[in-house]
């Protein structure tokens, strides 16, 4: 679509397909928004209707209330959570990526370390957390490590897959003009794979944030700065009820702030060519 | 290369060559062929005949089990970076990522051939196939045809002598058929290609070719080798002529002696 520079309506401005197609971007934001202010409406008119107590369940109003009064000790604790997911998900894409390449260049390597990577990934993260938490005397490096094991096995496993993926027959054509291994590396393997790397990535996104909630869980309030599921866990030993409501609300912002990110980027790389971000006119 | 053939000598020398795969099919058996500089041969068969299979042991990408090619004076594969051949799949083969230019432009980029130097020569490519126009396309935007041209304009760029194409237009509409065997055969007489063209189709094979090799399938071998020298320039009046029918029929008839075997349940 080119921008229109003129005020007065053409021809194009009042073509039907134009205007639909205006309005179909129109209500995509528009709905999700209003769908939400509903709810939200909804539950506070109840909760008022009902005059059920805070301390069960809060109404929106007073969340926000909670969010702007704890707001500095709140968004220490997000800024908290936020760096230890984004670590761990940085570290899961270079781990992933290494050893996923690693994967497809050789067989060997691959049946014997995939069998680790499974036991990784399919041992809960609760369940290794107490274990990481002993032995890593440092609980930022614990919580690190927790939020990296579960974000990390759709990378690899995404990776392996992708840079296999490449057409045989241009597999063919590149060796038919004897291109070297990074030749081949870089113009057709890492393209081939990238679908599926950015598969990937929006899922490892949303589980390295569960991964570091999880593990904070575990470790529990013991450390001096903490982040947002620490805040929760006190907030309950404490029946601070709205509190708790005000980091799980940050804890959503976050996840959908990462999941944005990673599409938006998806779309970015892949938009132009691959069929999963392209959108078909109908 | 520094030497170029002559017209006349071998540019392609096949003798005996038998190819078994690992899991015991003989793909070919004692296929030996002479290909001179300049002909225009069609490998014509039914499926499993091992055309295919002789296209890509004589591009390289595919080993012989037995006997030895030599393509323009070395052994398949072991040319000047695959300058020397041009290869066109039975697909189109684009990079979906790339667009036109790229895809164009890829060969080059093997062979560590500069932007600025590259420009002139995929630009000449892409108008000799008619798509100047469509350089920043993506593959999907195209229609079939067109990304055939695209394949073609890509095999082209490195000017080979040798132009291999294994069907390339089995899967377009009749239309776009016609009209790309026509773009074949003026790129063949204007650049002075050797060009074997892998086809299941009497009729473009007697369309196309100086010379029509009929094989049969289980083992996969040569039956009938068929000179086709008149008709030229062929265009649509050819298509018409009672020489063309004639071919044809000759084509056919080589052709049914191969089909007494084969199970159309393959």
């Amino acid at each position: 679509m080119s921008t229109l520079t003129t005020e007065t309506p053409t021809a194009a401005q009042l073509d039907p397909r134009v205007l639909r197609e205006r309005r179909e971007r129109r209500l995509q934001y528009i709905l999700p928004i209003a769908a939400i202010a509903i709810a939200l409406g909804l539950w506070e008119f109840l909760v008022w209707y009902n005059e059920v107590p805070h301390y069960l369940i809060p109404a929106p109003s007073l969340i926000a209330k909670t969010l702007v009064t704890d707001w500095s000790s709140l968004m220490q604790s997000a800024m908290f959570t936020i760096k230890l997911t984004l670590m761990a998900l940085a570290l899961a894409i270079v781990g992933g990526v290494a050893l996923g390449m690693l994967f497809a260049l050789s067989r060997p390597i691959e049946m014997s370390l995939f069998p680790f990577a499974v036991i990784l990934q399919v041992t809960p993260v609760v369940a290794i957390a107490p274990l990481i938490l002993i032995y890593v005397s440092n609980t930022f490096v614990a919580l690190l490590i927790c939020a990296w094991i579960v974000a990390f096995f759709p990378i690899l496993s995404n990776t392996a897959i992708g840079l296999r993926s490449a057409d045989h027959n241009l597999r063919d054509m590149f060796r038919l003009y004897q291109a070297t291994p990074w030749q081949r590396l870089r113009y057709l393997l890492i393209p081939s794979a990238l679908p599926y790397f950015m598969a990937a990535l929006k899922i490892a996104g949303g589980l390295a944030l569960i991964g570091a909630v999880v593990a904070e869980f575990v470790a529990g309030t013991a450390g001096q700065n903490t982040g947002l599921a620490s805040r929760i866990l006190e907030s309950s030993f404490r029946n601070e009820i709205p509190r708790m409501f005000a980091a799980l609300f940050l804890v959503s912002v976050l996840g959908v702030g990462i999941f944005l990110i990673t599409a938006w980027l998806s779309r970015a790389v892949l938009g132009h060519w691959h069929e999963s971000e392209i959108k078909r006119e109908r | 290369m520094a030497h170029t053939p002559e017209t006349g000598t071998p540019l392609i020398d096949m003798q005996g060559v038998d190819k078994q795969f690992g899991n015991g099919t003989v793909a070919v058996r004692d296929m030996s062929l002479t290909i001179q500089q300049g002909e225009f041969v069609s490998f014509l068969g039914p499926s499993g005949c091992g055309k295919s299979t002789a296209l890509k042991m004589i591009s390289g990408l595919l080993s012989v089990s037995r006997g030895t090619i030599t393509v323009n004076g070395h052994r398949p594969g072991e040319g000047n970076a695959g300058s020397d051949i041009g290869y066109v799949f039975q697909e189109a083969t684009l990079m979906p990522w790339a667009t036109v230019y790229e895809n164009v432009y890829l060969p080059l980029k093997l062979q560590g051939v500069g932007k600025v130097e590259g420009r002139a020569r995929v630009e000449e490519a892409l108008s000799m196939v008619g798509l100047a126009n469509f350089a920043k396309s993506y593959p999907r935007e195209l229609s079939g045809g067109m990304k055939m041209r695209v394949s073609i304009a890509r095999a082209m760029v490195t000017k080979p002598k040798l132009l291999l194409m294994d069907e390339p237009f089995a899967a377009l509409d009749e239309m776009s058929r016609t009209k790309l065997n026509d773009e074949v055969l003026s790129l063949w007489k204007s650049l002075g290609l050797t060009v074997i063209f892998v086809t299941h189709s009497v009729f473009e094979s007697v369309y196309l070719s100086s010379r029509v090799v009929v094989m049969a399938a289980r083992p996969g071998r040569v039956v009938h080798d068929i000179a086709l020298t008149g008709g030229y320039p062929r265009n649509a009046a050819y298509r018409m002529s009672p020489e063309y029918a004639e071919s044809c029929r000759t084509v056919s008839k080589a052709l049914e002696g191969t089909m007494d075997h084969v199970d159309l349940n393959h």
